[in-house]
């Protein structure tokens, strides 16, 4: 998987060389303490302490869901010293507490949660912290900060935001713009967020005016049969932005059913699909706003430095940092190639 | 038991001799209130919609959309409304539309054209189907039971094909279905599949013994194996057709959608069942007509377009849908009594 290479290049070659530029940087300043000199030493690709990782994700039956346990585990996969338990994906809030109890009992060294529900999962979070295993909080955050130690996620507002911000550059000089809205599934928090975000930009531009939003649900299917609909509804309209590009995938077939092409659209999450057709640029899909799965590799680095009680390097920081939040990236013609590889299926 | 086969109800159409006398009177009369009430329905929301959007909703193409999203939904319908009027259930239907679905667009991955897609989809429908149907035909199982075990297991099956993936079609002859270039005077290809299939399950239904003996069946199961029928092998049948018509479904869908993916049928069941029980069709089995279905379909179909029209959201469309199911069946009901 050369995506993981490079970032792994990215994450602890480069940085370490960076972290070393650093503190030359830093030393030549008036303090001559120097910083993070490490008590706690980073952790690097060298062979450490065995950990034993337990993973809990939902059911990956979506693209972006199963691009995130391909991640753990080849991450897993590529450390010597890491073993990773992971337990059947499961959409039932019930189940999934059971299956987390269970790596409790194994005795994991650390435990990396991707919750179907995050509110509804924080008491086993909690249970697990008491019980000695610290918890990396995967995406959907949990509702207390007892009940994880350290929490990486993608950025759902900031979704919508770059997403608003990306359509409102592009219309910035046309007058009463009209944009609609295929949101994902309405019961997700994540996407009342991408909702807010999205609105929050647009409020930037006064020329601009939301005209229409429906809710899909994160399917193929689903975003055929909404998306012919607003198409319908709407005679014309400048800029669509798409919460999802599994559902794009429907989306864009009932655009093209429709014959139009009148406007430009942004999708979200950053499937090889989308990045291709945006390549291509040859339909109305003209950018993604990304949404990386890579996010569950870095959740089983973050896993086993906690395991290895070690800091990442690149920050001054000797602890692991108790939050991390993904930047929502706007890819587009212009940058397609960088992130190409880490489209997912 | 002198008198073999006799029709369970008395609403029951009785369709041998009211047909020998004049086809066209027995259409008439099997037209009867509870059809009307539904056209009436119908007529009501295409009457709201052309109120709040005229220009939209009277639209030749909102007509196409709207017949198009009906088509796999209603093909679907038809071969459940079969299962209900013998007093069974299927379950799995959305099920085996994400299997076949996603099994014919892994052979058009590998490039097995247009009419390996169609007849891979096909079969697994029928495969599903015929497991179904042993299973509660000679496994004496309960149709309930049978069918939710296809459910999950079909749904597992359609996960593990995919790994969670959308499976894009690139074929051509199959994606130009859904295009407008290829509409038959202004009928769109998949429309037309679903027309043709209501008006063959309409003619087993109503001028078949496979017809008659699917009622019986359902009316009273004991007094039709004593009048010498196999009730066994006719479950068999009914299963069977429930799998074809969702192998149907899942090329229609694969037309529709361009793809294949595991969350393809989600919840077909349960609109299935909706869209037949609003036809009229007993869930104790014994009575249903093929065009209460695909009215109770249109109805659906009509309303989803009108709250998308209107710009409604999800939580309001689904409350609504609710209050609508009580009352069309409520309706139906006070009719019902009235005849």
């Amino acid at each position: 998987m050369p995506e993981l290479t490079s970032r792994r290049g990215l994450l602890f070659g480069t940085a370490a060389v960076s972290a070393g530029v650093l503190l030359a940087g830093c030393t030549s300043n008036e303090s001559d303490d120097e910083p993070a000199s490490n008590d706690q030493p980073a952790a690097d690709d060298k062979k450490g302490k065995q950990v034993t990782i337990g993973f809990a994700g939902p059911q990956a039956d979506h693209g972006w869901l199963n691009a995130i346990n391909d991640n753990a585990k080849s991450r897993a996969k590529k450390y010597e010293d890491v073993t990773l338990e992971i337990t059947e994906g499961s959409n039932d809030t019930a189940a999934q507490i059971g299956q987390i109890e269970t790596l409790i009992n194994k005795k994991v060294d650390v435990l990396v949660i991707l919750p179907a529900d995050g509110k509804a999962l924080t008491q086993v979070g909690l249970k697990a912290m008491r019980a000695g295993i610290p918890v990396v909080n995967l995406d959907r955050i949990f509702n207390s900060p007892q009940a994880y130690r350290s929490y990486i996620g993608g950025d759902n507002f900031g979704m919508g935001l770059n997403a608003g911000h990306y359509i409102g550059e592009k219309l910035k000089d046309k007058k009463n713009a009209k944009v609609i809205e295929l949101a994902g599934l309405d019961n997700l928090e994540l996407t009342k967020q991408r909702t807010a975000g999205f609105d929050a930009a647009l409020k930037n531009y006064p020329n601009i005016k939301k005209v229409a939003r429906q809710a899909a649900e994160f399917t193929v299917e689903s975003g055929q049969a909404k998306m012919s609909q607003l198409l319908q509804a709407q005679s014309s309209f400048d800029a669509l932005w798409n919460h999802d590009d599994d559902q794009g995938v429907g989306a864009l077939r009932a655009i093209e059913q429709a014959g139009r092409d009148d406007f430009l659209m942004v999708g979200g999450a950053g499937a090889l699909s989308a990045m291709q057709a945006i390549e291509s640029d040859n339909s109305v899909l003209k950018a993604t706003v990304l949404y990386p799965p890579t996010m569950a590799a870095s959740a089983i680095d973050l896993a086993r430095a906690l395991g290895q009680g070690k800091g990442i390097s690149g920050l001054a920081e000797f602890e692991i940092p108790s939050s991390l939040t993904l930047y929502s990236a706007v890819v587009d013609k212009e940058n397609v190639k960088t992130y190409l590889p880490t489209g997912f299926k | 038991m002198t008198q073999p086969v006799s029709p369970p109800r008395d609403d029951t159409p009785k369709l041998s001799s009211q047909a020998e006398r004049s086809p066209w009177r027995a259409v008439v009369a099997r037209a009867d209130v509870r059809t009307l009430s539904l056209l009436g329905v119908l007529a009501v929301l295409i009457l709201i919609g052309g109120i709040t959007k005229p220009d939209e909703f009277l639209d030749t193409r909102n007509l196409q959309l709207v017949l198009t999203q009906a088509s796999v939904i209603g093909v679907v319908t038809v071969g459940m409304t079969f299962v209900i009027i013998s007093g069974g259930i299927d379950l799995s239907v959305g099920a085996i539309v994400a299997l076949a679905s996603v099994w014919a667009t892994t052979v058009a991955t590998q490039d097995f054209g247009f009419t390996g897609v169609l007849f891979t989809a096909v079969l697994v429908g029928v495969g599903c189907g015929l497991v179904n149907g042993v299973l509660i035909a000679y496994g004496a199982m309960v149709p309930f039971i049978a069918t939710l075990a296809m459910l999950a297991s079909a749904r597992g099956l359609a996960l593990q094909i995919t790994d969670g993936n959308t499976q894009v079609v690139t074929i051509d002859g199959i994606l130009d279905l859904g295009e407008r270039d290829s509409y038959i005077l202004g009928v769109p290809p998949l429309v037309l599949m679903f027309a043709v299939v209501t008006i063959i399950g309409w003619l087993v239904l109503n001028r078949t013994t496979f017809g008659r003996r699917t009622v019986a069946v359902g009316g009273n199961a004991e007094a039709t194996r004593l009048a010498g029928i196999d009730v066994r092998r006719q479950r068999l049948y009914l299963y069977l057709l429930s799998g074809l018509c969702c192998g149907i479904a899942a090329f229609m869908l694969i037309i529709l959608s361009g793809s294949g993916q595991n969350t393809n049928g989600n919840l077909y069941e349960l609109d299935a069942i909706a869209a037949a029980i609003i036809g009229g069709t007993l869930l104790t089995g014994g009575r249903g007509t093929i065009v209460g279905s695909v009215l109770g379909v249109l109805i659906f179909t009509t309303i989803t377009n009108i709250f998308a029209l209107n710009n409604l959201q999800s939580d309001v469309q689904q409350i609504a849908k609710g209050a609508i199911i009580v009352a069309a069946v409520l309706v139906q009901r006070r009719t019902a009594n009235t005849t």
